[in-house]
């Protein structure tokens, strides 16, 4: 560039000022061309839709408005582009709106469970008392979903504790033992993952009710989850285990190790972080599961510690059949459940992300003072050589 | 010269053999264990489904799935209308979730801000991750009551020209609350997440030299997409759907929560009342026994059946696109 700048007449390198080219940011013709036809098409559509036509809807409204909004854009682009470059345009513009209508249906899920749990949550008795003995049209300051909560934690630990070593230990045979069946337990396993929760409560109801003639249980229910929560665990297990560096692995055989003293002492360690993300998200994925429990775990709305025999309430339960009442306080408690529900799922899900998000084999701050101490205690107790 | 004799060892070659402690073979079989009982779990879902269905399906047989009523007091029960409304609640579930999907796993991939990335895919994640007892709450008090007036809308504008569009008394909003529409759509916001997922996947595994080849040829960004990133992700975006569709036949709170129960071929989806299996599997399981509950056990098992099928195509189509067999240039 600057040999060709060189060869031309001084008054043009004068005439020319040059201007830095700016890569990435928004671009000001497509920010107002953006901003002019949404105006645009919110005056039309106001005037046509509200004045002329006259319907109501805020629905049919705002469809109205993004239609007109798109042939606006359509419109104003074509000024300064040719068609390829208003294709593109409006391409964007469908899928800017495709990953805000998600974000939008994420929050509004959120914001409104909230809004309409709130009156059910200001009551402390909402989380200490039970419903047994009271109707569903009793006022918010009596009853609660203490017995909900007791249930939906017994049987997820349950469940945990019949699904996770399970889960491990299929995603250890996957990837460390790889034997021959490795291939068809990985595509049963995504299977599984894809079996309806209604299929699994009617099997836990056919062999544990029908066949072995047991009674509707929180066992039962935690059963009927396992069916969910295996795949889960399994199939994440396995993504983390298969990140462990190889090398690790062959450092620790060379030093003469076994192949279980291998996978104990440095592959499961490793991936510790990882393998508490596997077991949160199994958690977080089942804890809210309706339908299995609904099938199993038969409906009461007394208090149950024992979750080996008769029926037991879990959070998921309550909701569903608060919600479906044609009584206000009933719909309340059901939101006030739903919340309870929604954050627990957040809380799990954050915690899988912050136990995930560290890098395999990371030491954290305080394990490494730890590690620290117990290397000065055995330097003051070794004598010195 | 006289030659220095050397003895020969009788061997020269070692053979290498591991011979694997008890505890290993302790520890490989309690694997294989864990292993092998998976696909036992699995294989026990068919049993006993088809054990408990057996009854039904025996005094049935054939007509089971060609039957559309459900009276099992008089033997004649089936659930041919069930499929139908199965398969119509995935179609809706579809219309909404594959659009959307894609348009948003387009997004997150190649429109979105960088700083921005990451926080999408993990609400995409959060949003799988919610129970869909909530989203059963959200369709139920709010979902509902907006779609109402498109459904009505629709009916009465385009009902005359569309048959399928028309429903019985249009005038009434009560004649559109419990359709297949908005069941359907109500599904579809379920499985979005799915979809998303699965398609943002394969677009971002697109090849990075092919990306900037294109842009470099004088490529928009979406001339980009449709020669690059499309192609490359053809088999995924397939994946992707039947994913999403397994998912939405299987799908029981959400529907329970909006139809009402009707049995009969529906062929106006903006009426009210439709069933699906799974929202019927829900809705009389405690009031059957003896034989109805053994044709609820074998319409849980065609589900089943239906969902393992779906799902082992879509899991064949998503990793033959992840080998990369088919972008290979």
């Amino acid at each position: 560039m600057t040999t060709l700048t060189h060869d031309l007449p001084a008054v043009h390198r004068e005439a020319r000022p040059v201007r830095r080219v700016r890569i990435g940011g928004a671009d000001p013709e497509l920010v107002s061309h953006v901003v002019g036809s949404a105006a645009g098409a919110l005056a039309l559509d106001w005037i046509v839709y509200e004045r002329l036509i006259s319907v109501s809807g805020a629905i049919g409204f705002w469809l109205c408005w993004y239609v007109v909004f798109l042939v606006m854009l359509a419109a104003t682009s074509a000024t300064t582009l040719d068609r390829v470059g208003v294709v593109d345009r409006l391409v964007g513009a469908l899928v800017t709106t495709a990953g805000l209508v998600l974000v939008a249906c994420l929050a509004g899920i959120v914001l409104f469970t909230f809004v309409r749990g709130r009156t059910a949550l200001g009551h402390l008795n909402f989380f200490t008392q039970t419903t047994a003995y009271i109707g569903p049209d009793a006022p918010l300051d009596q009853g609660g979903i203490y017995a909900a909560i007791v249930g939906t934690l017994e049987q997820v630990a349950i469940s945990v504790v019949f699904s996770v070593p399970l889960g491990i230990a299929t995603a250890v045979y996957l990837s460390e033992v790889r034997g021959r069946l490795a291939r068809t337990v990985r595509s049963v396993v995504e299977a599984m993952s894809a079996v309806p929760t209604i299929v699994a409560g009617l099997f836990i109801y056919s062999m544990l009710i029908l066949k072995l003639g047991q009674e509707r249980s929180g066992f039962a229910a935690s059963l009927a989850l396992c069916v969910s929560m295996v795949p889960v665990v399994t199939t994440t297990a396995e993504v983390v285990l298969r990140l462990v560096p190889g090398g690790l692995r062959e450092a620790s055989l060379a030093l003469g190790t076994t192949h279980w003293q291998t996978v104990r002492r440095v592959v499961l360690p490793t991936a510790r972080p990882g393998l508490v993300t596997a077991v949160l998200l199994g958690v977080a994925r089942v804890i809210g599961e309706t339908s299995p429990v609904l099938l199993v775990a038969g409906s009461t709305n007394e208090l149950n510690y024992d979750p080996m025999h008769g029926p037991m309430l879990s959070l998921p339960l309550f909701v569903f059949t608060d919600m479906r009442m044609p009584i206000d306080q009933a719909i309340d408690r059901a939101f006030g459940a739903a919340v309870v529900l929604l954050v627990l799922v957040v809380v799990l899900f954050s915690l899988a992300r912050m136990a995930g998000g560290r890098p395999l084999g990371h030491i954290s701050r305080r394990k490494q003072r730890r590690l620290a101490a117990a290397r000065a205690r055995r330097l003051e107790s070794e004598p010195v050589r | 010269m006289t030659g220095i004799t050397v003895e020969r060892p009788e061997r020269l070659r070692r053979t290498l053999t591991t011979r694997p402690t008890a505890q290993d073979i302790g520890f490989v079989a309690a694997a294989r264990t864990a292993a092998i009982s998976t696909l036992v779990i699995m294989g026990l879902i068919g049993v006993f489904l088809l054990i408990g269905a057996w009854p039904a399906l025996h005094e049935e047989g054939w007509r089971f799935l060609t039957t559309t009523e459900w009276l099992p007091e008089t033997g004649h029960f089936g659930i041919a209308s069930l499929l139908w409304g199965t398969v119509l609640v995935g179609l809706f579930a579809l219309c909404v979730a594959v659009p959307l999907g894609f348009g948003a796993a387009l997004f997150i991939t190649e429109y979105a801000p960088r700083s921005l990335k990451k926080p999408l895919v993990t609400l995409v994640d959060l949003m799988a991750a919610v129970p869909s007892i909530v989203y059963a709450m959200w369709a139920l008090f709010f979902l509902q009551s907006h779609l109402l007036t498109i459904a009505q809308w629709l009916s009465v504008h385009l009902g005359p020209a569309l048959p399928f569009l028309r429903v019985g008394t249009p005038d009434s909003p009560s004649s559109y609350t419990s359709s297949a529409f908005i069941a359907g759509i109500a599904v579809g916001v379920v499985v979005l997440p799915t979809v998303t997922s699965v398609m943002r996947e394969v677009f971002a595994q697109a090849p990075v030299g092919e990306r900037e080849g294109a842009i470099a040829l004088g490529a928009t960004r979406w001339g980009m997409i449709r020669t690059v990133v499309i192609p490359f992700g053809r088999a995924g975006m397939v994946g992707g759907v039947m994913l999403g569709l397994g998912r939405a036949l299987g799908e029981t709170i959400v529907v329970y929560a909006i139809i009402s129960p009707t049995f009969g071929f529906t062929t106006r989806p903006l009426q009210s009342g439709t069933n699906t299996i799974a929202a019927h599997i829900a809705s009389r399981y405690s009031e059957s026994g003896g034989v109805a509950l053994s044709g609820l056990l074998g319409a849980g098992l065609v589900l089943f059946l239906f969902t393992l099928v779906i799902n082992t195509l879509a899991g064949v189509v998503v990793s033959r696109s992840r080998s990369g067999a088919a972008t290979e240039i």
